[in-house]
């Protein structure tokens, strides 16, 4: 991580563990089933879609970009990998690496588009988003693809722990977290990233080429929502041309909650994951209390403000 | 026996010639710089100070004209190959990243690599030898910061700018340009970037110093190069020549013909 | 003398003519969004009744469920461009202003599907018997057994949501608010209630959730059939989907399928293919006679189930498949 000051605790890295810690123990309270190995890896196959799309956004957002196409990439490739297995026939992991494809070359269109056009991210995103929707809707004809082959699925598949029931799918979401934060921590490409976010100017007369680090970038992020896409699938066990239309601002919502800035260079990855986390904790915590779910979008809301003024006021102390 | 008169050429350029559209910025301007000094670049606005840096730099490339560095002509497309031919420039704004550590900040863009097949591969960064140097290099220049690993932003504008300044001065092979060093900054701290110019010099490498602030430019300069209206006006000595001399110089109401011998450099 | 004669007949021809052709009524559809199955069936079949009536049909959407703002641009395009009657399946209440507007205009607007005030009539299921007719079957299928009952719902505030989830618990015995209510009521015996948005993952989500909540749900109510189907998956991964009676309401041909397939208990049908082609027609009689359509007809709702119960009027799924809209 780039910024640990040794002379201020920094809130920005904290807060999302703490916010957690703090959730968890008030649902705890409220409700005997909550800590529950059951229930608490129910909460982790819930947020894993979000989860992974929102390890691409972070990648995004940490160069000072965003990326409000992503739920709907996710459905594209959703669409594209069943029904090329189920209409065409296709080799599963062929139709799989192809829906991969597919989200991949939507995220390299974006990095194209802001950094041979120079536009901003926000309108390129904000153009590809209704390209993404559009095409899956008319491609997959408004229909959910059923029937799916069971090696499509497989990351739904669980295994036990003692005797908790852990998804495949969790635990690929939490080795991506780590592979990513590692690079981001450990390699000369994950703190080039960093500076492009942070001071792209100095990045580039520093050697660095800004154009190049945004096209991996966004590309990346494209195949980390096939990846989502792929757990989506086996989530629900169908190719959804409606998924992922929530998606979108949920996984900027988790990268917010999890400390990460919106004007870039600075955030840590796994705070994203507990922002996603957060979001699945409450929602799971206020049923189990059988609080009414617009509660939910309500506290949603607040916790981003409050998360955002907690990162403004760790950087004002920090000076 | 006049500044540097026996010293090598480090750089030099002849008849540079810059034109932006109608605009003629640079009007066949010559340029020498020794080793060993700090030479002073003062003009005017519209002197045509930048445009002469900027060529020097690689951040442009001149309509017309030789650059020459070591003796060997030299053609650069780009700052990164003024870098590469060791010619490393301290912008005004200082081009570091806030967020970052000074560490981090030093090497960047040339980040250490673990050696074997993790640095070359994985692109695995060696954090603790880049840390160590870091401090290797701000002591041996004398820098009193205490932390490497503390955020570029925590640090004031002097502070800063001597991590800037011991970037260029670490990586520098043959030249270091900075761009208004002290412009932001008050007495104190000033002083104190003066200081570590000086001891840049004091290493062997010679410096390019583009300043407005003219006490500064009196206290630490061995020459001082005049640019008026796209030329070299005049190169003289801060010891013999009076600051009012130069003003008038770099203005216009004096010619370098009304200057006394001992006055030029 | 014969020459101008036979001009005067022809230009009178003529006028006569165009005037015939410039009558082809021109009538709009809005839909909520253009490519849920649902709509498209209702675009057909408004389509079909345009061309045997010889009237012109404009269609529009709004980009997603709830989208008012598409709706009220499509309300006032298709008003610019000539149309006289407008149907919509409204998004929600911001289109009233924009409905009161072009109705100064002498345009005549007809709610499809979803009710809004102030529309000059309501060709729609009713959404509240839609509900009493499950959650009557509910009922009969316990056979007395206690219930613990889940409620998987639209989103707050909206009409159709509250009043199918109110119906079904009147159908099912509870005390329930009746159909003009937005509010969803709440009784002992549902242990839990969550939103879905009509979506196949949140609908599992909502289930597991509940499920959580209390292991021993045993009816589920969901708002429609992809809320269904992920509700489904949900009890399915948790073993339960055996013994937990799964209603819903729609009857698109995917839903007819599942419950044929065992995944919804039952489900009640909706026609709307009838709800277009009826507003259609209205419009053709505004256009030929000035007299506008009003009041409500109920389009018509049948209980889907696989397995007849007795005491409850249901019919069979090769009925549902017959009738259904979607891809058959």
């Amino acid at each position: 991580m780039s910024t640990i000051s040794k002379r201020n605790i920094p809130w920005g890295v904290l807060g999302p563990w703490i916010a957690l810690a703090i959730t968890c123990l008030f649902f705890a309270t409220q409700s005997s089933r909550f800590l529950s190995g059951g229930n608490l890896s129910l909460v982790l196959q819930q947020v894993m879609v979000v989860g992974v799309i929102a390890i691409g956004q972070s990648l995004i957002i940490l160069t000072a970009g965003i990326d409000l196409s992503c739920g709907m990439v996710m459905a594209l490739g959703g669409v594209v990998m069943t029904k090329f297995a189920v209409d065409y026939g296709m080799n599963p992991y062929l139709a799989i690496l192809c829906g991969l494809g597919v989200t991949t070359v939507a995220g390299l269109l974006n990095g194209l588009l802001v950094t041979r056009m120079k536009l901003p991210p926000f309108i390129v995103t904000l153009g590809t988003l209704n390209i993404a929707f559009a095409i899956t809707q008319i491609y997959s004809g408004a229909q959910t693809i059923t029937d799916l082959p069971p090696a499509m699925t497989f990351l739904g598949n669980t295994f036990n722990i003692g005797s908790t029931e852990v998804s495949l799918g969790t635990v690929t979401m939490l080795i991506l977290y780590a592979l990513a934060w590692f690079v981001l921590r450990e390699t000369a490409p994950g703190r080039h990233l960093y500076a492009v976010g942070n001071n792209p100017e100095a990045a580039r007369l520093s050697g660095i080429s800004v154009d190049r680090v945004l096209l991996y970038v966004y590309a990346l992020a494209g195949l980390f929502y096939g990846i989502a896409a792929l757990l989506s699938v086996a989530r629900t066990g169908v190719g959804d041309p409606n998924a992922g239309t929530t998606e979108n601002l949920d996984a900027i919502t988790a990268v917010v909650l999890g400390g990460t800035s919106l004007f870039g260079g600075r955030g840590i990855i796994l705070g994203s994951l507990v922002g996603a986390v957060i979001v699945g904790v409450f929602r799971n915590g206020l049923t189990l209390m059988g609080v009414a779910s617009v509660y939910q979008t309500l506290i949603t809301g607040i916790l981003v403000i409050l998360a955002v003024a907690a990162d403004q006021m760790s950087r004002k102390g920090a000076r | 026996m006049k500044p540097g008169e026996n010293q090598p050429l480090v750089m030099q350029a002849k008849g540079i010639v810059q034109r932006y559209g109608q605009v003629m910025a640079l009007d066949g301007t010559d340029f020498e710089l020794r080793a060993g000094e700090i030479l002073a670049v003062i003009g005017d606005n519209g002197a045509g100070k930048s445009s002469l840096i900027k060529t020097l730099s690689g951040a442009a490339i001149p309509t017309e004209g030789e650059i020459f560095l070591d003796g060997k002509p030299v053609k650069f497309r780009s700052p990164i190959d003024a870098r590469r031919a060791g010619i490393e420039t301290v912008y005004q704004d200082l081009a570091v990243a806030p967020a970052m550590s000074i560490a981090e900040n030093l090497f960047l863009g040339r980040e250490l690599l673990k050696p074997g097949p993790l640095g070359k591969l994985l692109k695995l960064l060696d954090k603790k030898e880049m840390l160590a140097q870091a401090i290797a290099r701000m002591n041996d220049l004398k820098v009193g910061i205490r932390s490497m690993t503390q955020a570029v932003e925590t640090l004031s504008g002097g502070q800063r700018q001597c991590v800037a300044v011991a970037r260029a001065a670490a990586f520098a092979q043959h030249v270091v340009i900075m761009d208004e060093p002290t412009a932001a900054l008050g007495v104190k701290e000033g002083n104190m970037v003066l200081e570590l110019i000086r001891r840049v010099r004091d290493k062997g490498l010679p410096v390019i110093l583009i300043s407005h602030n003219m006490p500064h430019v009196f206290e630490v300069a061995d020459r001082i190069h005049i640019q008026r209206l796209g030329k070299r006006a005049a190169v003289v000595d801060p010891k013999t020549i009076s600051m009012s001399d130069t003003v008038a110089v770099m203005t216009g109401a004096k010619t370098v013909d009304e200057l006394p011998a001992e006055a030029l450099a | 003398m014969k020459f101008s004669t036979t001009l005067i007949l022809s230009s009178l021809a003529l006028a006569i003519g165009s005037a015939f052709a410039a009558d082809a009524p021109i009538i709009g559809l809005i839909t909520k969004t253009e490519t849920n199955p649902f709509f498209v069936k209702m675009k057909e079949g408004a389509k079909a009744e345009a061309e045997k009536a010889g009237a012109k049909l404009m269609s529009a959407a709004g980009k997603i469920d709830g989208d008012t703002a598409g709706q009220i641009t499509a309300l006032e395009n298709m008003t610019s461009a000539g149309a006289k009657t407008i149907m919509i399946t409204s998004a929600g209440d911001a289109i009233i202003p924009t409905v009161k507007k072009i109705q100064a205009k002498g345009v005549q607007v007809i709610a499809l599907d979803s009710p809004f005030d102030g529309a000059d009539a309501l060709y729609a299921t009713d959404n509240y018997k839609a509900g009493v007719l499950i959650g009557q079957y509910a009922k009969a299928a316990m056979a007395g057994k206690p219930a613990k009952i889940a409620m998987l719902d639209l989103f707050p505030g909206h009409p159709v949501g509250a009043q199918r989830h109110n119906g079904f618990m009147s159908g099912f015995g509870l005390k329930a608010n009746d159909a003009k209510s937005n509010e969803l009521s709440t009784a002992p015996e549902i242990v839990c209630a969550n939103d879905t948005n009509g979506d196949r993952a949140k609908g599992q989500t909502a289930m597991e959730n509940c499920l959580q909540k209390d292991p021993d749900i045993n009816v589920v109510y969901t708002i429609n059939e992809p809320a269904a189907a992920g509700a489904y998956n949900a009890l399915k991964k948790a073993g339960k989907e055996k013994g937990v009676l799964i209603l819903s309401i729609d009857g698109g041909c995917q839903g007819i399928k599942d419950t044929e397939a065992g995944i919804i208990t039952a489900t009640s049908q909706q026609y709307p293919l009838k709800m277009a082609s009826m507003g259609v027609a209205a419009g053709v009689e505004y256009a030929k006679t000035g007299k506008k359509a009003t009041g409500y007809v109920d389009t018509g709702v049948t209980l889907i189930a696989k397995t007849a119960i007795a005491g409850v009027d249901s019919k069979d799924t090769k009925v549902g498949m017959d009738l259904c809209w979607g891809k058959k």
